[in-house]
């Protein structure tokens, strides 16, 4: 029998999360040898699909105070050791009339049995620091909420990790499990479509796989009960409040509107799912989403939106409650030694306030079986800075372009301002990493494709810019595009109506109507020959039908 | 008929884009007097090549070398389809006709052969079209040259972000081996780091760029039997630019199309405008209309126009509305679904906007709201919502029509040079007889 070739590491991490990342850093701190899995890219689930929400915890004082009390300590850290991923925007706790008066009364005294600072504000003073809020409002609490930029937070997570040793695997995904014993002797994994499979012998193997943390641990064999809830966001055009706005009311939809840098951040739906497969935001969750919002925010009603997305939340348990927000929104870290397995831990539920906590917990049950006895070390070092890893963050580009501006440095994205030279330390991050830079990945790792015209005229600058780096050749360039048309698109059906409409059919006019993208290879074929292949000659064999 | 001044014409035009500058000028044509309302910055996104039909049926993505064919195949399988509607001998005739005026205004196209072309685009796809302008046409030539492709030089510009000859001849190299990319920087450019087309085209409308331009691209030449540059070869004066870069490098120089808004598409709006100034088409490009009504005199509608102090009445005999979809302004989408932005009428569209659109952005298909848009009656005057024609002498031409998807189709142009057109000859019809004026 053929045996793949194989690699050996102390710890193997599945999945690319914000937990992934932070526990690969964390080990990679303790001087833990690592390998990270993902088998798409980083932050492609939850992790990127979310508010950027950085927790005080008051959201969650009245209905979960262990979950509050977590959030609160734990972006106190973050504000201090990842103060670059971070804006401390402070938030807003707003009611508006028709709004529970019990739960804003009861509000201050659950946010102090949390020890979370909420501060009342009198309405009119509110309205003035917050133009937008609705005349409607009737109590508003401040509350140190912030904003966090989880891709920034993952990508430098890595990037330490790396420095350090760690190696990470994109596009890699599970394909089975070797047992022996009470122990996983081997996984295997397939590296891109069809790719090599490669065998990966670890001491001790970390699933963080987030929603996906159930199928990975049912490919060894045991179980988790877990349900899936949907949550749908939109972006707007433009930056609608400065702090977080969160309504003050038991959590329901289109509560909370985040700051994201130059856009906001309206969300959530929850809705249970079944499946993973094919998660896309509704017409109807934009609806739900726009409608709910306006009452804390009129604005919202007419506001142009750029993007919808969806993330599926993992949350323990079964319950068959039908509003999945009763489920906890705590994590678990299970070490499956019950379930016959010594070396595998599985690390899911939780939320990206509480991903340091998470990777914590996790390694230090890792170095436990492994005899490592160095504690943790990221609540108290500094992430560093890192030069690929910067450009995600909704402004910084455009800061650093007109700071830096060298008269060869042009920009190829001008709703974000995203100059070439962003780009290109991008593409020398991927590379030094050992991988293939695509058009998507530098959308993931920069902001290229997100203003206004969602990629409709930066791809095309991008792709030309990569051709004449060398990055590009032959026909790649096309499938590239597809690629990341097919990406983009995800988050735009849902909210195009009004002028993103318009702006969407100026982007098909081009990427259609000139350029042909959509017949694939037959864009490539010359009508004009006398032999022209497809359904040209067959259908056509007059030539010279005029009338 | 009516006389050809002030507030009064037998046909208003509301819209300026490809349909709208073609019922104006077929209005004219046909001795009408016309005022057109709009500004024409739709045409700043125009490519300057003049599709017909390249497409049929867009779920399959057939290509066809002659799209006289193609439209015979679209009558039979689409009869629904607004260029379905239109004999393909008027369709000839509107083509030669729009093409020649344009010539006339000094945008010069290769004589229609009635059949489709093959154009480079700065993707480095084909793009299959039919009316080619002159200064790309020696592309589209050695594509089809019949001993084979021969050698070609893309030149194109450090700092034209949009445009990548490298690109171009990476993804046709396995199908033209002679393709070859050199790039320059612009004369008088070399410090600016980002390059408009638009100013690169003005600048080689000077006789020293051009010349300092040409002797930077001769040592390239090689074994190049034809030159392809990004398409910045001259605005106004663009047929004197290209005959001078094809003398001083002597051989066929070609343009590539670049992403709007494009050097062609303002030639093409620049020409157009003097098209209307020739024809006597009153045009009132910083107007909007703000309401359109019938009025107490039969036969007669009035258009109150924005945009100018005090606002501005027309009265006019016959209105055509070529105010184009959703970024033309001519159809408004809300949540709600989509209506027509002037007079609310009512739009054919799928039930839901969950079903607007595609999963694939990309889908060979197409989007449900692409073919969305107004339904006609055969005297292409739009129904209202029992049915019948909104108005008498209200009529309604190019991409606001229903039933069609121009983008997938390569159908743009011909849909609304066609419908225009078409229009055009109901509305000489229904005047004439009804021998007011």
């Amino acid at each position: 029998m053929h045996l793949p070739s194989f690699i050996e590491t102390q710890v193997l991490i599945i999945g690319g999360g914000v937990t992934g990342t932070a526990l690969a850093r964390d080990l990679a701190l303790r001087g833990v040898d690592c390998i990270l899995v993902e088998r798409d890219d980083i932050n492609a689930g939850a992790s990127g699909r979310n508010h950027g929400l950085l927790h005080s915890g008051a959201r969650y004082v009245a209905g979960d105070r262990d979950a509050a009390m977590e959030c609160r300590a734990e972006s106190d850290i973050l504000k201090r050791v990842a103060a670059q991923a971070i804006q401390d925007t402070g938030g807003f706790f707003v009611a508006v009339q028709g709004d529970d008066e019990r739960y804003i009364a009861d509000f201050p005294a659950h946010c102090a049995r949390s020890g979370i600072a909420a501060r009342a504000v009198d309405v009119a003073g509110a309205r003035a620091l917050e133009p937008a809020l609705s005349e409607a409002t009737i109590a508003v609490f401040e509350v140190p909420d912030a904003s966090i930029d989880p891709f920034r937070l993952s990508l430098e997570s890595l990037a330490q990790a790396r420095s350090l040793g760690a190696r990470v695997m994109r596009r890699t995904r599970v394909t089975g499990f070797e047992r022996e014993g009470r122990r996983i002797r081997a996984v295997r994994v397939q590296r891109g479509n069809g790719g090599n499979e490669v065998r990966i012998v670890a001491s001790q193997v970390v699933n963080a796989a987030g929603a996906w943390a159930r199928e990975v641990a049912q490919q060894a064999g045991v179980p988790i009960a877990m349900t899936y809830s949907k949550g749908t966001l939109l972006v707007t055009h433009t930056r609608l409040a400065g702090r977080a706005v969160n309504r003050l009311r038991r959590p329901g939809n289109g509560d909370i509107l985040m700051p994201g840098g130059t856009v906001s951040i309206l969300g959530t739906t929850s809705t249970r799912v079944d499946t993973l497969d094919d998660i896309q935001a509704t017409a109807a969750e934009a609806d739900l989403l726009v409608e709910e919002g306006a009452r804390m925010l009129p604005a919202l009603a007419t506001m142009r939106y750029v993007r919808a997305y969806a993330g599926v939340r993992p949350l323990l348990g079964s319950s068959g409650a039908a509003d999945s927000r009763a489920v906890s929104r705590g994590f678990a870290l299970f070490d499956h030694e019950e379930d016959g397995l010594d070396n595998l831990a599985t690390i899911t539920g939780g939320k990206l306030t509480t991903c340091r906590l998470m990777a914590e917990r996790a390694a230090d049950l890792v170095c436990r079986r492994l005899g490592v006895t160095r504690p943790c070390l990221t609540a108290t070092t500094l992430l560093p800075v890192d030069a690929a890893s910067v450009w995600t963050g909704a402004g910084f580009s455009a800061r650093d372009w007109m700071h830096s501006h060298h008269a060869d440095d042009a920009l190829l994205c001008e709703c974000e301002m995203v100059p070439g030279s962003a780009v290109d330390a991008i593409v020398a991050g991927l590379r030094a990493a050992g991988d293939t830079p695509t058009l998507t990945d530098i959308g993931l790792r920069s902001r290229v494709g997100k203003g206004a015209c969602q990629g409709g005229f930066c791809a095309v600058r991008t792709v030309a810019h990569l051709y004449q780096q060398g990055d590009f050749e032959a026909r790649r360039g096309l499938a590239e595009i597809l690629d990341f048309f097919g990406e983009r698109w995800r988050g735009q059906r849902a909210v195009l109506w009004g002028e993103q409409l318009a702006q969407a059919e100026l982007t098909e006019a081009l990427h259609c109507g000139l350029f042909g993208e959509e017949l694939r290879g037959a864009a490539l074929i010359d009508v004009s020959a006398p032999a022209a292949p497809h359904g040209a000659a067959n259908a056509d064999p007059a030539g010279e039908a005029a009338p | 008929m009516t006389s050809g001044r002030g507030n009064s014409c037998d046909v208003a035009v509301i819209g300026a884009g490809m349909a709208g500058m073609a019922a104006a000028l077929f209005a004219a044509e046909r001795g009408l007097s016309c005022i057109q309302v709009g500004s024409g910055g739709g045409i700043l996104f125009a490519s300057g090549l003049l599709d017909l039909l390249g497409v049929h049926p867009v779920a399959e993505g057939r290509l066809w070398r002659s799209p006289y064919a193609a439209l015979a195949a679209l009558a039979r399988e689409q009869p629904g389809h607004p260029l379905a509607r239109v004999d393909p001998g008027a369709i000839r005739t509107a083509f030669e006709s729009f093409v020649a005026a344009l010539g006339e205004a000094g945008l010069a196209y290769a004589p229609l052969r009635g059949r489709n072309r093959s154009v480079l685009t700065a993707l480095g796809t084909l793009k299959t079209t039919f009316g080619v302008p002159l200064s790309m046409v020696a592309g589209a030539n050695l594509l089809e040259a019949p001993g084979g492709r021969q050698p070609c030089l893309l030149v194109d510009f450090r700092g034209l972000r949009e445009f990548s000859a490298r690109q171009i001849a990476a993804t046709l190299g396995d199908r033209w081996p002679g393709l070859r990319c050199q790039r320059i920087d612009f004369p008088g450019f070399e410090a600016v780091p980002e390059l408009y087309a638009a100013h690169l085209a003005r600048a080689l409308e000077s006789g020293e760029t051009r010349e300092r331009t040409i002797a930077l691209i001769q040592p390239l030449l090689g074994d190049a039997h034809a030159v392809g540059l990004p398409a910045v070869l001259g605005l106004g004066h663009s047929r004197a630019v290209h005959a001078a870069f094809e003398a001083g490098l002597g051989l066929p120089v070609f343009e590539i199309p670049t992403m709007p808004t494009s050097v062609p598409g303002l030639r093409l709006l620049g020409a157009l405008e003097r098209v209307m100034a020739a024809r006597g088409v009153r045009r009132r490009h910083l107007s909007s209309v703000r309401a359109l009504a019938r009025n107490g005199n039969p036969g007669t509608m009035t258009l109150e126009l924005d945009g100018v102090p005090g606002g501005e009445r027309l009265s006019a005999r016959a209105v055509v509305l070529a105010t184009g979809r959703f970024s033309g302004r001519g159809l408004t989408a809300d949540r709600g679904g989509v209506r027509e932005s002037l007079l609310g009428l009512p739009v054919q569209q799928p039930a839901s906007r969950e079903a607007w659109h595609q999963r694939d952005f990309l889908d060979p298909s197409g989007h449900a709201i692409n073919r969305a848009g107004l339904r006609i009656d055969a005297a292409w005057r739009p129904l209202d919502a029992s049915g019948q024609p909104a108005m008498p002498r209200l009529y309604a031409v190019g991409s606001i029509l229903a039933g069609q998807d121009w983008m997938r189709a390569k159908c743009g142009s011909g849909l609304a040079i066609a419908t225009a057109w078409a229009a055009m000859e109901q509305v000489a019809d229904h005047l004439g007889g009804a021998g007011a004026g």
